[in-house]
């Protein structure tokens, strides 16, 4: 193939991949340009695309409206959303390790079952599952509890998934050579496959802090002081048009956590998607 | 000796369970549980305060004979599913596979954009870029540019509903599945395509067609389970975007529905009827997406 035909093309993908680009960074940009806007300039024509005069005041806004009219101040929502991701990303990691370690590098009946299992409850992970766990968490009690929102959230079968297939890749003379030391499995998974599974294990953290974070505590959580922050902005959105400089610094804040984290994982993550595939 | 190695290997086994025993136990409690036991609770009518009451085959008879909003979610989330799972695959893959021809430092900026808004929460911005008024930023620009005259109403008028949902749908859709192709082409050895140059392979689409595509099969299912899971079970874009309930129910999905019904109304046994002919929908469409990708090689 010529050379300089794959040298144009390049430059033709480039170029549609910066116009696109633009297009799907564009409401992003918004979202930060809102923010820092004045109030009198949210609402002009035709509306503009940059502010002049950057201000903290929606952040101030945001920061006293909510105290004000909930009773309960912004922090206390944002203490909420980070216990409640931090514990669900900390534990669905651990348990997610362990079971995907065992599942792929463990003989143990029932084996076959349960990895054929995983693959079809990768379809059962969504929302819908909350609406039918709405009964379960009455009845165990725990409406209006940290619990309701971090234990559903727990056991993801994307994770194990994820981690189950990095896991696979590991030679099992490595494995072998711990048994015949000594160390029993705990040990195995912790101390000798775990060190090399970091892109897994970050990717697992990415997918769960993310999902844990944007989740809004819907009717397992009524009472203002448990509530999480996403929830906190979906009722400022709701609220309508005039909250829009509030709901904006609210929504940037929100975004923050994820990106960050997800730049600094990204290598492991493509790393560890690299073996997500389903060999059908 | 034989005894003693049965033993030896429930012993291991025993290990293995207490290893797999945190995760089950919090999967079968909160997972399997609660969609097993959707399937008997959909034939009772269940408050959650009072013991359910089987009523046979009732909740279903009501939905698909009285629930006239029941069949309009149906249209909703099949019109739905229809143009976003299959444009946000292609698109998944296609950008996947233009970033994979880019430099490396390109690569990551490219990434970045394009996921972002997967883990974006900014509805109030697209409530501006879409505002009825001429202050919104879609309105305006059509304005100047003479497209339409007066402010169009994206967010309430029935005709563009579902329209704008579908759009912003897109938007966040490049999650897990855009990522898992990102990888897929990244980790092809480069020694494929030599091999296939050697053999003829000219152009891109050649390499595309007869080297990746074949490759990046496990990748493919993957992705189209996701595709699957995020388009059926879609609710929270319409709800958050344009309210709850949607003008003439135009952006109603069965998510929606069965929200309405869980969450609001109290009715168990109706909404879970509702999730388990969702579960249904999408067990049968994945199905056939694993038929179609294996029938393909």
């Amino acid at each position: 193939m010529k050379h300089s035909d794959r040298r144009a093309g390049n430059i033709a993908v480039f170029l549609f991949l910066t116009v696109f680009g633009i297009f799907m960074a564009l409401p992003i940009y918004l979202a930060f340009v809102m923010a820092f806007k004045p109030e009198q300039e949210l609402f002009v024509f035709p509306p503009k695309l940059y502010t002049l005069n950057p201000t903290l005041d929606n952040f101030r806004n945001m920061l006293e409206d909510l105290s004000k009219s909930q009773l309960v101040p912004f922090s206390r929502y944002f203490f909420n959303s980070m216990l409640v991701t931090l514990s669900i990303t900390v534990l669905q990691c651990v348990f997610s390790a362990m079971a995907g370690f065992v599942l792929a590098k463990c003989s143990f009946k029932g084996k076959n079952f349960l990895n054929a299992f995983i693959v079809v409850s990768l379809l059962y992970q969504s929302n819908v599952i909350y609406i039918m766990q709405y009964t379960l968490i009455t009845k165990l009690n725990m409406i209006n509890t940290y619990r309701a929102l971090i234990f559903p959230m727990i056991a993801s079968p994307m994770s194990l998934f994820l981690m189950r297939q990095s896991i696979s890749q590991v030679p099992d003379e490595i494995i072998e050579a711990g048994k015949i030391d000594g160390a029993n499995l705990f040990r195995i998974c912790w101390q000798i496959v775990m060190p090399n599974q970091k892109p897994a294990l970050a990717t697992v953290m990415i997918f769960a802090f993310q999902s844990a974070w944007n989740m809004q505590s819907g009717s397992f959580i009524y009472r203002e002081n448990l509530k999480t922050l996403p929830t906190v902005i979906q009722q400022l959105t709701a609220s309508g048009i005039s909250k829009t400089g509030i709901s904006a610094s609210a929504s940037v804040i929100m975004l923050l956590p994820p990106v960050i984290i997800f730049i600094f994982a990204r290598k492991s993550v493509i790393k560890t998607m690299a073996h997500s595939g389903i060999s059908g | 000796m034989n005894f003693k190695k049965t033993f030896k290997e429930i012993r291991r086994s025993g290990e293995c369970y207490l290893m797999l025993a945190p995760f089950m136990i919090f999967f079968i409690l909160f997972t399997v549980i609660p969609v097993v036991m959707s399937v008997p609770v959909a034939f009772t009518d269940f408050n959650i305060v009072q013991k359910p009451d089987f009523i046979g085959l009732e909740n279903f008879r009501n939905l698909f004979l009285n629930d006239r909003i029941f069949m309009k979610s149906i249209r909703v989330t099949l019109i739905f599913s229809v143009v976003t799972a299959p444009v946000s695959y292609a698109l998944c893959f296609m950008l996947a596979w233009f970033i994979n021809q880019m430099p490396s430092a390109l690569r990551t900026v490219f990434t970045l954009v394009f996921y972002t808004p997967s883990m974006a929460n900014i509805y109030a911005v697209w409530q501006l870029i879409f505002s009825g008024d001429r202050y919104g930023y879609f309105n305006s620009v059509l304005m100047k540019l003479g497209i339409i005259v007066s402010p169009v109403q994206w967010l309430t008028d029935s005709r563009y509903v579902l329209g704008v949902v579908i759009v912003v749908q897109l938007w966040i859709s490049l999650g897990a599945g855009f990522l898992a192709f990102t990888a897929g082409f990244q980790n092809i050895d480069p020694s494929y395509y030599e091999a296939g140059a050697v053999e003829g392979i000219s152009n891109r689409w050649q390499e595309l067609i007869y080297i990746t595509l074949p490759l990046m099969k496990p990748q493919l299912l993957f992705a189209s389970v996701m595709q699957i899971v995020s388009s059926f079970t879609a609710g929270a874009v319409a709800q958050n975007l344009v309210g709850f309930p949607s003008t003439d129910y135009k952006a109603h999905t069965i998510m929606t529905h069965a929200y309405d019904y869980g969450w609001i109304r109290y009715e168990m046994g109706y909404a879970s009827a509702i999730c388990v002919i969702l579960f249904l929908f999408m067990y049968i469409s994945n199905m056939l997406v694993n038929k179609f990708l294996n029938q393909e090689q």
